[in-house]
């Protein structure tokens, strides 16, 4: 271990931590609305697919929580901001495509699907 | 600069060279482009995640009435449902629960390791990075047991649909819960991430040993105007958090859609 000096000009701030706390309490009341949703609310009364939706959207908000506050983005350079921020919308959209597209993969399945297991249908697909 | 032209100048920020166009230093700004990148890799997976997920069919009875096949994609609090140390307990989603809690604590802890460093404080940076380890550390045992579990399967298994042969467990090839990709996709996206959650423990004690011998404290790093001494907390803050963000996607798409 190398011998270093400890060089201090004046004290050391006191810890200025209220807003990442403040996150940090927002990310488990999000998370634990999830749970709720995922756990507490039966399918009669949300079904499946509005769930989903829901999952979704706070885990988004979630997202943008930590990114903005605990990777510090929100406070950086606009232009930073929007370098990161365009990128993952246009994922975002590929994302949603995709769900979308994958209906007709499974219309295309549908010929294949009597009496095979999945494996069967991925090694015999005709598209 | 004393002659630029409108044309080099965009809200405010001089792009003429000889200065920090986005106010970062150069380490942070390779950062932040290395986790984009980073990011595209795991959206890559996701996205083939929800394409393979709803080419399958979803279960559409009742949750009381669920039963594993190989038909139909299965529920995932009917998967997840185990807890250590207890036998044949149903807690569904309660582990991976405790799991995402752990992870986004030590995201916490990173954060507060990162404001230490911008006092300069030494002895929070050190406990704060300390329990950001530790917190990783737990994760990575966690996920450990939570494949271990998912490999063995359940007490019954899962009468195969077409050959009807008695499936334990869960391979690469086939498993007991669901579909083939079902295991698949599961050991393959929870295992590349839990390859960047070891990759930043490691690199976390790295940093943190530097830290301890005062490598951020050396005369030349804190005399300058404006000098950060502790940003390479801030940086490898930066994909810690980057981890975490990627977990709550991941633990959205496998256990909660």
């Amino acid at each position: 271990m190398a011998h270093t000096q400890h060089i201090q000009t004046g004290e050391i701030a006191k810890p200025n931590t209220a807003a990442i706390w403040r996150t940090f309490y927002i990310l488990l009341a999000i998370t634990a609305a999830e749970f709720i949703i995922a756990l507490a609310i039966p399918d009669s009364v949300i079904s499946h697919g509005p769930k989903v939706f829901l999952y979704i959207i706070m885990t988004l908000a979630k997202a943008a929580y930590i990114v903005a506050e605990f990777m510090h983005l929100g406070h950086e350079v606009r232009f930073l901001i929007y370098a990161i921020i365009l990128p993952m919308m246009f994922i975002a959209w590929l994302l949603l495509a995709m769900f979308w597209e994958s209906a007709s993969v499974y219309k295309s399945n549908e010929p294949n699907k009597k009496n095979k297991t999945s494996m069967v249908i991925y090694i015999n697909q005709q598209v | 600069m004393a002659n630029v032209s409108t044309l080099e100048q965009q809200g405010g920020i001089d792009w003429n060279g000889g200065n920090r166009p986005f106010k970062a230093s150069w380490g942070k700004l390779m950062m932040w482009f290395f986790l984009v990148s980073d990011a595209f890799s795991f959206s890559g997976l996701l996205i083939t995640y929800a394409f393979i997920r709803y080419s399958h069919d979803g279960y559409t009875g009742t949750s009381e009435a669920f039963a594993f096949s190989t038909t139909y994609w299965p529920l995932p609090d009917k998967v997840f449902e185990a807890i250590p140390f207890v036998h044949g307990f149903h807690a569904p989603l309660v582990f991976v629960g405790i799991m995402t809690f752990i992870l986004i604590m030590s995201s916490v802890t990173m954060v507060l390791a990162v404001e230490a460093g911008h006092r300069r404080d030494r002895k929070d940076v050190e406990k704060w990075m300390l329990w950001t380890i530790l917190g990783g550390a737990t994760f990575l045992g966690s996920q450990a047991w939570e494949w271990a579990h998912f490999i063995h399967g359940t007490d019954k298994g899962t009468v195969d649909a077409v050959y009807g042969t008695v499936i334990q467990g869960a391979t690469l090839i086939q498993n007991q819960y669901g579909p083939v990709p079902f295991a698949n996709l599961f050991f393959f996206i929870t295992g590349f991430h839990g390859c960047h959650v070891l990759s930043g423990v490691v690199i976390n004690i790295l940093i943190f040993y530097n830290v301890s011998i005062g490598m951020y404290d050396r005369p030349e790093r804190t005399l300058d105007e404006g000098a950060e001494p502790y940003e390479m907390v801030e940086k490898i803050g930066l994909y810690w958090h980057f981890v975490d963000l990627v977990w709550v996607f991941v633990f959205t798409a496998f256990y909660l859609i």
